[in-house]
């Protein structure tokens, strides 16, 4: 079906939540379907490891609010892990059910529990008795705000800084809306605020100085700084390409793209997961879209039920393309010319390299492109003065940085591979874990009062 | 093909699947439309003395999410003039000649009251009589249903005063609400009755609402007890069965038995044929699906039949029953183990769990190097790849005391097996104990020398 015809109109529609909640005789039919395994392996393959047969049961026994809880014990972004986290290849991927039968709808069954969690108790947990101890966490994503809760309710003063005008790092900026409606990541926000976790947003970590000035008034430093923008091609008209995640945040404001009303057909190039919400986006705005890679199907970093989502979108494919130089007319993008690849020998990821096919360029036409090459990493400058692993922030496994009392986690510690919402979040639960510890050893009298909950 | 026709003390039927009397066979549109599906027989709705019937009268037990496992019933007899029940019963009769067509009764302990009902019931045309001693509210506080069937001596009289009368085969229903079935059944056949059917309602309450604290079906805020039927209640249904099957006095009788109580599906009626039953009737299952399920259990029923090489009912009647013992007959030495398919092991862990956690402490993980783990996860590890490295239980033989509640649990069909092993004792049964070893069976000291002798170690 041609979607052209509903370009310029309220884009609220297209880009709604893809998956509809579960009704409650759903639910509960899903989870009466779950075996209550033993030391299930989808708890052991969930890096939160929520103690998933114990939230499910719960929901077939009508205790929707305590399987709820059950899931924000081990994950305070329980909401937004329920709807974006890769559920084939975490803990639904790990189900006994998996070969002889569906495996368990795990993740709608945890969005059933925490959304309905979030309509009757919104305030799950309560601050922990002061302790006199006060965290600086850089950084409102998944691993800043797991952090700040968990130390919120061990009686931590915490404080946030985060840079961008709104808070929750990328599940707010980056996730596409039919993924995650950005209203639960922005809840979440709420939920942790009301922890008496103080957020200031439009507020950055500068640099070094401004991190040894930090330390100066805060007892510890937990980076969750994340990644940096899409970083800009070597091609000639490179200044006309969009970043990638800038669009999709425009999209996920639900602010109007000056450059999408024209956009009938849309570039994107790169071919991870990013590069396919990009073009989700610009698909479900009625575009004509097509993904520029310059290798095959086969060794696309996107998850493989990500490609087959595309496909059903209806995005096109142009595999062993190398974009080369973006045309213009007028100052408007009108192409983007490319060069044909073939495959040679294995690089160093063990991926055969691509490489041009002489005299194979070709332009293909429109009016849009976008760069979905991933996100640039750290180098000496913006690190803080610390230690770096690659283009990641260095630390040791407690996730320690190389400077005294400050930690680092999430995307800015992590290797893209397995960068995701989730495994941010047990970061953030580590590093509040390893920032207890620490001050338990500087003065063991100290116990931390545990933060109560309530419900 | 086989041969499913069935004969009832004397009453032929295509089919021996009958509708019990209950709501299903509450009028001839009725039944009429259920011998149209192909049912065998009909055990009209009871009819009796005046009664008005109250709303909400059905509960039900839903259990992870299957509904009507069990329903829940405070329903009286018919609530339909007795003269239109008459008339509509000897329409049916008139245009279904092949069929069993069974009326239900139920009056006041009278003889007179008797006489009136059976010569109503027999100028219907009607093939037999069903005496329903079995209604456990409602008709009971009147001094009929479980207050005849409860007390047997009540039982022998109504049971006398209809057979007195009736020129037609009467079966009397019992009710399982007693301590002992047998006593009911012995003062059934003393009351010269030609037949049994098995099992009425059992005594229930289904639930009570959280909400509003009150019982269900809630009647007008109010609510009492009702009859118990439906799949839930087939394992009482099988025993009772056994138990009159097995009974000197109710077999030396030779009267059939037609078995009622959870039967929904062809194979749970082969079960109450190999236990002994001559026809079987069903109420819920029709309840809950409606007339057409008589396809399946006819054909389900047939084909098991060609399959097993049985050509009629007869052939296969009774089997069960050379099986079923007394616990004192059964051989101690005998010795069964869990054996668990690792191919079929989808690693759930239910058995490890309720081996650890309520049996025997005999089940190992075990890691696919070959060590004995313990449960629990690495916090570093994730991702769907720790299902494959997962440990697989294994039952440690020489511990296992062959409980069987692993093989129960497991949700995989065939994956854990119990299988016979030689525990290399001399068989002997609990009777044999007793009469030749009676210390054994009353003294611990006793008991604990003889397992020594033998080589029984439980720990
Ligand atoms: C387009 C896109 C789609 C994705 N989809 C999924 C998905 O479906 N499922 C999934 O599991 N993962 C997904 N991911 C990955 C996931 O979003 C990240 O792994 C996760 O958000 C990492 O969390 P974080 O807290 O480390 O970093 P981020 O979420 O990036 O948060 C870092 C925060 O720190 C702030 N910050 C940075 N520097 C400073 C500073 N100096 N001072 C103050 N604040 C600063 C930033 O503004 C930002 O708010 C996606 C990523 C992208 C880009
Ligand atoms: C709603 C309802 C009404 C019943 N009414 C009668 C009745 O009038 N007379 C009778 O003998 N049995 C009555 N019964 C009992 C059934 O005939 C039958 O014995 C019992 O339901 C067990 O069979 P089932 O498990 O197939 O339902 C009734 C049962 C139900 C559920
Ligand atoms: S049969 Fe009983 S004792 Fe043996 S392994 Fe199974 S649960 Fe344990």
């Amino acid at each position: 079906m041609k979607m052209t015809d509903t370009i310029g109109s309220d884009t609220s529609h297209q880009l709604a939540e893809h998956l509809p909640p579960y009704q409650s005789h759903e639910a509960v039919m899903e989870a009466e379907r779950c075996l209550y395994c033993f030391d299930a392996p989808c708890m052991h393959a969930c890096p939160t490891h929520i103690d998933i047969p114990g939230f499910i049961r719960k929901i077939s026994t009508g205790n929707v609010r305590g399987a709820g809880m059950t899931i924000l014990d081990s994950n305070l972004l329980g909401a937004t892990c329920a709807r974006v986290c890769p559920v084939e290849e975490l803990c639904q991927g790990a189900c006994v059910l998996r070969a002889t039968d569906k495996p368990i709808a795990i993740g709608r069954l945890q969005r059933h529990a925490t959304d309905h969690l979030a309509s009757v108790t919104p305030d799950p947990y309560q601050r922990g008795a002061a302790n006199g101890r006060s965290v600086l966490v850089v950084g409102s994503g998944p691993a800043g705000l797991s952090a700040a809760g968990e130390l919120a309710k061990r009686g931590y003063a915490v404080t946030v800084w985060e840079r961008s005008p709104l808070a929750g790092g990328l599940s707010t900026y980056g996730i596409i809306p039919l993924r995650e409606p950005i209203e639960v990541a922005l809840g979440e926000v709420a939920m942790i605020e009301r922890l008496g976790v103080e957020i200031h947003t439009s507020t950055a970590l500068a640099d070094e100085p401004a991190l040894a000035d930090a330390l100066t008034r805060f007892d510890a430093v937990f980076l969750a700084t994340g990644l940096g923008a899409v970083p800009a091609m070597p091609v000639g008209g490179a200044e006309h390409i969009r970043d990638g995640l800038d669009y999709i945040a425009q999209a996920k404001l639900n602010q109007p793209d000056p450059d999408d009303v024209q956009a009938r057909r849309v570039v994107v190039i790169g071919a991870g997961n990013t590069a396919i919400d990009a073009a989700t986006i610009a698909r479900r705005r009625g575009g004509e879209v097509t993904i520029v890679y310059r290798r095959t199907a086969a060794e696309m970093p996107a998850y493989h039920h990500e490609y087959e989502f595309a496909l059903r979108e209806g995005i096109d494919f142009a595999f062993l393309t190398q974009p080369v130089e973006v045309v213009t007319e007028d100052g408007r993008v009108a192409g983007l010319r490319c060069t044909a690849m073939t495959l040679g020998e294995p690089d160093a990821s063990g991926r055969r390299r691509p490489v041009p096919v002489d005299g194979s360029d070709r332009l293909i036409p429109c009016d849009l492109v976008v760069r979905a090459i991933g996100q640039e990493g750290y180098g000496p400058d913006s690190a803080f003065g610390l230690d770096l692993a690659g283009t990641y922030i260095a630390v040791d496994p407690h996730l320690r940085a190389s400077r005294e009392r400050v930690w680092a986690g999430g995307d800015a510690i992590r290797d893209h591979g397995a960068a995701s919402t989730v495994m941010a979040v047990e970061d953030g639960k580590k590093a509040a874990d390893s920032i207890d510890a620490y001050f338990l050893s500087v003065n063991p009298s100290d116990t931390p009062e545990p933060g109560g909950h309530h419900g | 093909m086989a041969d499913l026709t069935s004969t009832f003390c004397g009453v032929t039927s295509p089919n021996p699947f009958w509708l019990a009397s209950a709501p299903p066979t509450n009028s001839g549109y009725q039944v009429n439309k259920a011998f149209e599906a192909g049912w065998g027989g009909a055990v009209w709705k009871t009819l009796g003395p005046p009664v008005l019937n109250i709303s909400n009268r059905y509960g039900s037990l839903t259990i992870d999410g299957k509904r009507m496992l069990a329903i829940n019933n405070v329903e009286l007899i018919s609530d339909r003039p007795l003269e239109v029940n008459l008339r509509e019963i000897a329409e049916v009769k008139r245009n279904w000649p092949d069929r069993a067509v069974i009326v239900s009764a139920m009056v006041d302990a009278d003889p007179r009251a008797w006489e009136t009902i059976i010569r109503q019931i027999e100028d219907t045309g009607a093939d037999g009589i069903e005496l329903n001693y079995g209604c456990p509210q409602g008709m009971s506080e009147r001094g009929m249903g479980a207050a005849v069937g409860q007390v047997p001596e009540m039982c022998q009289l109504n049971t006398e005063w209809a057979t007195s009368v009736a020129s037609i085969p009467v079966i009397v229903k019992l009710t399982p609400n007693v301590t002992d079935i047998k006593a009911s059944a012995r003062a059934a056949l003393a009351g010269g009755a030609d037949a049994l059917s098995l099992i009425n309602t059992i005594n229930s309450i289904t639930k009570v609402d959280l909400d509003t604290f009150s019982i269900s079906p809630t009647i007008g805020g109010r609510g009492t007890h009702g009859g118990y039927a439906g799949p839930a209640v087939k394992p009482i249904a099988l025993h009772m069965l056994s138990e009159l099957m097995t009974d000197p006095d109710t077999v030396a009788s030779g009267v059939p038995i037609s078995a009622i109580g959870g039967i929904v599906t062809w194979t749970d009626a082969a079960e109450f044929f190999l236990l002994g039953a001559s026809s079987v009737q069903i109420c819920t299952g029709a309840m809950h699906y409606g007339f057409r399920i008589i396809d399946d259990l006819v054909d389900g029923l047939s084909n098991w039949m060609d399959d097993k090489g049985f050509a009629t009912i007869e052939d296969f009647r009774g089997r069960a029953l050379s099986g079923v013992s007394t616990f004192g007959q059964l051989d101690l030495s005998y010795q069964a183990v869990a054996r668990i398919d690792t191919n079929a092991c989808i690693s759930c862990n239910l058995c490890y769990n309720a081996c650890e956690d309520t049996a025997h402490q005999c089940i190992d993980l075990v890691d696919t190097a070959g060590q004995v783990v313990q449960p629990g996860f690495d916090r570093n590890a994730n991702g769907k790849a720790v299902a494959d490295s997962r440990p697989k239980p294994v039952v440690r033989e020489s511990d296992c005391v062959g409980c069987a509640l692993c093989a129960n649990v497991c949700p995989v069909d065939g994956c854990i097996t119990m299988v016979t092993v030689d525990s290399g004792r001399q068989p002997v049964t609990w009777d044999q104990l007793q009469a030749e070893s009676p210390a054994v069976t009353t003294d611990w000291d006793a008991m604990s020398a003889y397992r020594s002798t033998v080589g029984i170690d439980i720990h």
